[in-house]
């Protein structure tokens, strides 16, 4: 032990160990080999094999886990469905209590948590101790509430059933706490796998389950690799799928799901930006990168990996930041004065060297500080690249370690391309002092959080989750509940009550033997073209598809798109502003459809009637129904407000809806106008622009419609209608990788083939099976429709000079 | 006519001579130079200032928690602390009873068997001054005698520092000459509030020659100040006019010394050094009497500054309550056992 008197010299800080005695023999009493644990008791896995956990610091073996096979997911499964029904029959208070005494007993072990975590993870203690425990009861807690509310806030929801959730390492039990408190909250059972480098306070969680008292099978832990998680979302009796983890992976559950029915969620990677204005703080920006980058080792999903920085101050930037990063410590995770600690695994390590090395290879500036990181252990220093192009492969990539890259912009409009150049969009940091400034460049990027002034802040009130091919879904907030409930179905009401009159009308004389109407003189011949851009256009292959009434009479001829219209489309859909409209503006067009429509309200009769075969007051009932639904979107499009959470620090975090982008509809084949407007108008509403794929069955409502759309001020490109075969359409709508959103009212087939295709970019998809629906009652507009067609962007805005 | 008047005239005019816009320095390659000389004020710099808050109260709340001291690091950052603190008394009961009694404690601030119990009684430790009202300097300098312990002295209107300029300067020539080497000047709220930063650097550089070689110390009542940026602004303005300290509060606030405010301090001493060469002090004061808060702020200091600020040379604690609970916890450290107040000689 060093002398009091030289330690008074060099006033260094010396160790600070927290002792993880208690975390050391729970492992050693409970363990030290862990089975799984099932209907409320633990057992070992039926293939009796097990693998070992470690200390990312020193290497160690801390426990043996077991590796759960398709077996045991189906032994989980099964307790997790027995227990359902009661759980959800306990009601939202009877939930509350067992929620609440979760967060209440995490909260008296705190410390065993916080410990246990930081021994299997390598993170530091404080952040295992300040930020993810804490984190974690107030998940609980917060979700508590949602139970006990839920009742009269979710009224029209019902529990899905069975939650398969998948979680992973840098988080684990924060994580957990995520999937399983939301999950509990509304009603469902879950069955969890934790990754597999960091089982054990899962484990530890299953205990603490059990000591609450939780009835056996409502929380089941299934550990294992992914091949146990792969059990889990084949599985055919687990109703939602929660994931968290990488892109890659959330690609193939979208694919092994596509469907299936099963509801999912994903939470993958990004490559967040983090934009720095020349009027920024810089001090605090530097602790903002600290925050952002250095905060458990770069692996976070969220981690503000790309600096972005305005060219008057990115020098200036990467000084202080080179200055901070030699003052910050590494070491054994369990030291209180250590700000970084270990990479989970050599496999994770070697990802990160390699990286940056090719980083290197490609003309970057490598900055790293001079000490030297701990010889035992897995270690990787914080690290600045400086010299990065957009171009550059480690400005791209999630590289899921301590490495930063700093880029430069000029102006406001540069940093936003910049910050939006990329496949992800999970999270954002803007650094201004300039309010105007912040709010602007929040609203534009893209990304499902944007932090102002502050980043990788969370908590339960706030939602969080992705854009683009970071994911969908949320978790947190009132709009995280969702991704565990689905509408329980309305009780079918008819759209306009009053009886029709019908009118008398003879068709029989009208048709002469080919099938061919008769006429004094020939009709002028009608050209239905495809509507692209505002404007009707033929189609590229040149071919036509006939179109024949309900007695197979030939009606009329539509174009037949092709791959190559359907591009056409979508370009013309990414080249409107109508996002950034006003929503009144949106409204006020809405209603002149609306009207227009009305106008000629006798004409779309006629062609209902004449083609469908419906009789006229049906097809009063119809356009009548149409007009309304116009109106009700109308009404919609300036009324679907966000929120302001109350997270508990001083700001205000904003839950902003936003529209998806480029939206496109496989519209349902009935009702033949109705249907098309229903399934349209809901994107259009809410900003996004839509190419609709009109039914095979009767397009030449659409068709008809294209002249409504024309004398109502639709700006080009908001509504584009594709007529066609679905087979020709659907697949090169649903891998697009620029189309945001897709809805699908078809077939089966047609639904499992948009979800697969959607896996390309991670759409976000709504697929039903045509005639599920009564598009004339409530079922065919509301607040589900909102939802889909619209994303959840959380700001969040510090506040106080 | 009053000295003042004959030695730096009015502020204006003792500022006027050296006042044009600060091209700035070569960022990496300063020189280390000795005492403050000020620069020339910049205003550019100075109103370019940004702090912001929340950020600065986030790093502010994690810097305790980011690093830990225990133990015997602990124990010998605590006795380093002792060293650094201006024992003071300010009150308006002060007799030069008792002050000389502070001035006893100031030599002999920890019983001599606990520090021979530390393995620390060949230090010389002793607090880095006595800090008093200015009609206070004549009794405590006579209880030093012998001592190499300055006096340091509130003055300039001190705490409130509306009493007219001429008397204020007045009041530091004869804390001077009584025998203070430092000074601690309140300045003159009103100025930062109305972002009057001439008349302030104007201020400030009187004063600063009014000290002659006493050290002035700029007292900028912080928890007067409105913002946080405000407290960066007066801080690079003090510091332009050759304050060798910056210092947070008279202890009369309703707010005193707070770790943000200090954050915000340590950073502009940061800045200027680098774009001066000069290393200016820091000194919290008032709010700072446990042990815990002073390991806190040497933490802020080491983090922010570097191992170079943790002298008393560059920084202070004003505090008259602190020694007392460091006292305790070196006992502790020592026996094991809580400590009791009285246990401790007072001061």
């Amino acid at each position: 032990m060093p002398k009091i008197a030289e330690l008074f010299e060099t006033m260094e800080y010396g160790p600070a160990p927290e002792v993880a005695d208690e975390a050391r023999g729970w492992i050693a009493e409970r363990g030290p080999r862990f089975g799984h644990f099932i209907g409320g008791a633990w057992c070992d896995p039926a293939d009796g094999e097990f693998f070992a956990t470690l200390d990312p610091s020193n290497e160690a073996q801390l426990g043996e886990i077991a590796q759960g096979c398709p077996g045991d997911v189906d032994r989980a499964v099964a307790a997790a469905r027995a227990a359902q029904a009661a759980w959800r029959d306990l009601g939202g208070h009877g939930r509350a209590r067992y929620l609440y005494a979760i967060a209440r007993h995490l909260q008296k072990h705190s410390r065993l948590f916080a410990t246990l975590e930081t021994l299997d993870n390598g993170k530091p203690i404080r952040e295992s101790r300040d930020i993810d425990i804490p984190l974690v009861t107030r998940h609980f807690y917060h979700h508590a509430g949602w139970a006990q509310l839920m009742d009269a806030e979710l009224a029209d929801c019902e529990p899905l059933g069975v939650a398969g959730q998948i979680i992973p390492w840098n988080f684990p039990l924060l994580m957990l706490a995520w999937k399983v408190a939301p999950a509990l909250a509304t009603g469902n059972t879950v069955v969890l796998k934790p990754a597999e480098f960091t089982s054990l306070t899962a484990l530890r969680f299953a205990e603490l389950c059990r000591e609450i008292g939780l009835p056996p099978g409502v929380v089941n832990i299934v550990t294992g690799d992914g091949r146990t998680g792969a059990a889990i979302v084949e599985h055919p009796s687990v109703d939602k799928i929660a994931f968290t983890g990488s892109t890659e992976v959330g690609r193939l559950i979208r694919e092994a799901t596509a469907g299936t029915g099963k509801k999912i969620s994903l939470e993958l990677g990004g490559k967040s930006p983090f934009l720095v204005f020349d009027d920024a703080d810089l001090d605090s920006v530097v602790e903002g990168v600290v925050d952002a980058i250095w905060f458990n080792q770069g692996q976070v999903c969220c981690a503000g990996s790309r600096i972005l920085a305005h060219e008057g101050i990115a020098d200036a930037l990467a000084d202080r930041l080179r200055a901070r990063m030699e003052t910050l410590r590494m070491g054994a995770p369990l030291d209180k004065g250590v700000d970084i600690g270990a990479i989970i695994a050599p496999v994770q390590l070697k990802k990160i060297e390699s990286l940056v090395e090719e980083g290197r290879e490609e003309g970057a500036a490598i900055w790293q500080p001079s000490w030297s990181v701990p010889r035992e252990g897995w270690f990787y220093p914080p690290t600045l690249c400086t010299d990065v192009s957009p171009a550059a492969r480690i400005a791209q990539v999630e590289i899921f370690g301590p490495v930063v890259v700093q880029m430069t912009f000029r102006t406001p409009a540069e940093a936003v391309a910049l910050a939006n150049n990329t496949r992800y969009g999970l999270a954002a940091s803007v650094w201004t002092e300039n309010v105007n400034l912040a709010l602007d460049i929040a609203s534009q990027i893209k990304a499902g959080t944007v932090w102002i002034n502050c980043t990788n802040v969370f908590d339960a009130a706030s939602g969080f989750g992705g854009y683009r091919e970071s994911g969908f879904g949320r978790e947190g907030g009132r709009e995280g509940l969702r991704e565990y409930v689905r509408q329980r179905p309305e009780p079918a009401q008819s759209i306009s009550e009053e009886d029709p009159e019908p009118v008398e009308r003879d068709e029989e004389e009208d048709v002469d033997e080919e099938g061919h109407a008769p006429a004094s003189l020939p009709a002028i011949d009608r050209t239905a073209k495809l509507y692209i851009g505002g404007r009707q256009a033929r189609p590229d292959g040149g071919y036509s598809l006939e179109v024949r009434d309900c007695r197979g009479r030939a009606a009329g001829e539509v174009a037949r798109g092709n791959r190559k219209d359907a591009r056409n489309a979508v370009e013309a859909a990414l080249a409107t502003d109508w996002a950034r409209t006003t929503a009144h503006l949106r409204a006020q067009i809405l209603y002149y459809i609306g009207e227009n429509l009305d106008a000629c309200r006798s004409a779309f009769e006629d062609r209902l009637h004449a083609l469908t075969g419906c009789d006229p007051g049906a097809a009063r009932r119809e356009v009548e129904g149409s007009v309304r639904r116009l109106f009700t979107w109308a009404a919609w499009a300036d009324k679907w407000d966000g929120a302001v959470h109350r997270t508990p620090f001083r700001n205000v975090t904003l839950a902003m809806p936003e529209p998806l982008g480029v939206m496109a509809v496989i519209c349902p084949p009935e009702p033949a106008l109705l249907g098309f407007i229903s399934s349209v108008i809901p994107g259009v509403a809410l900003g996004n622009s839509v190419v609709a794929v009109a039914s095979e069955r009767w397009p030449l409502l659409a068709t008809d419609f294209q002249q409504v759309l024309e004398t109502s001020d639709v700006p080009p490109g908001v509504i584009n209608i594709l007529t066609g075969l679905e087979d020709d359409l659907r697949p090169t709508l649903a891998g697009h990788d620029a189309v945001d959103g897709m809805w699908y009212f078809g077939t089966d087939e047609g639904a499992a083939d948009v979800e697969r295709r959607s896996a390309s970019n991670l759409k976000r998809t709504w697929t039903q099976v045509a005639g599920g629906r009564d598009w004339f009652g409530p079922d065919g507009e509301g607040r589900e429709f909102l939802r889909h067609a619209s994303q959840i962007k959380n700001i969040w805005v510090p506040y106080g000079e | 006519m009053t000295r003042a008047a004959k030695r730096g005239g009015t502020p204006e005019e003792a500022a006027s001579s050296s006042r044009r816009v600060f091209a700035g320095a070569e960022a990496d390659v300063v020189p280390m130079r000795g005492r403050n000389a000020g620069t020339p004020l910049d205003l550019d710099l100075i109103r370019g200032q940004a702090a912001n808050r929340s950020a600065i109260e986030r790093r502010a709340a994690t810097l305790g928690k980011r690093r830990s001291v225990k133990q015997e690091w602990q124990t010998a950052w605590l006795l380093r602390a002792v060293t650094m603190i201006d024992l003071t008394t300010l009150a308006g009961d002060d007799t030069p009873g008792r002050v000389a009694r502070l001035a006893a404690k100031a030599r002999r601030p920890v019983r001599p068997g606990l520090l021979r119990a530390l393995g620390a009684e060949d230090l010389g430790l002793r607090v880095a001054s006595v800090c008093v009202y200015p009609t206070m300097v004549p009794a405590v300098v006579e209880a030093l005698a012998g001592d190499d312990i300055p006096v340091c002295a509130v003055a300039a209107g001190f705490p409130a520092g509306l009493t007219p300029f001429a008397q204020r300067v007045e009041e530091i020539h004869e804390a001077v000459e009584a025998g203070a080497r430092e000074i601690d000047i309140v300045i003159t709220r009103r100025h930062v509030l109305a972002g009057d930063w001439e008349a302030l650097y104007d201020e400030v550089r009187a004063f600063r020659e009014a000290c002659g070689d006493a050290h002035l110390k700029t007292i900028m009542a912080t928890g007067e100040l409105g913002s946080l940026r405000n407290v960066a602004r007066a801080s690079w303005t003090c510091m332009m006019a050759g304050a060798d300290f910056i210092k947070t509060s008279t202890g009369k606030e309703k707010v005193n010394a707070t770790l943000p405010v200090g954050l915000v301090m340590a950073r502009a001493i940061r800045a200027y050094r680098k774009l001066s060469g000069f290393r200016v002090g820091l000194k919290p004061a008032g709010g700072v009497g446990k042990a815990k808060q002073a390991l806190e702020w040497l933490i802020l200091v080491k983090e922010e500054l570097g191992g170079a600020w943790l002298e008393r040379s560059l920084f202070r604690f004003g505090a008259s309550s602190l020694l007392a609970d460091i006292e305790r916890q070196l006992e502790h450290h020592v026996t094991g056992r809580y400590s009791a107040y009285h246990r401790h000689p007072l001061g």
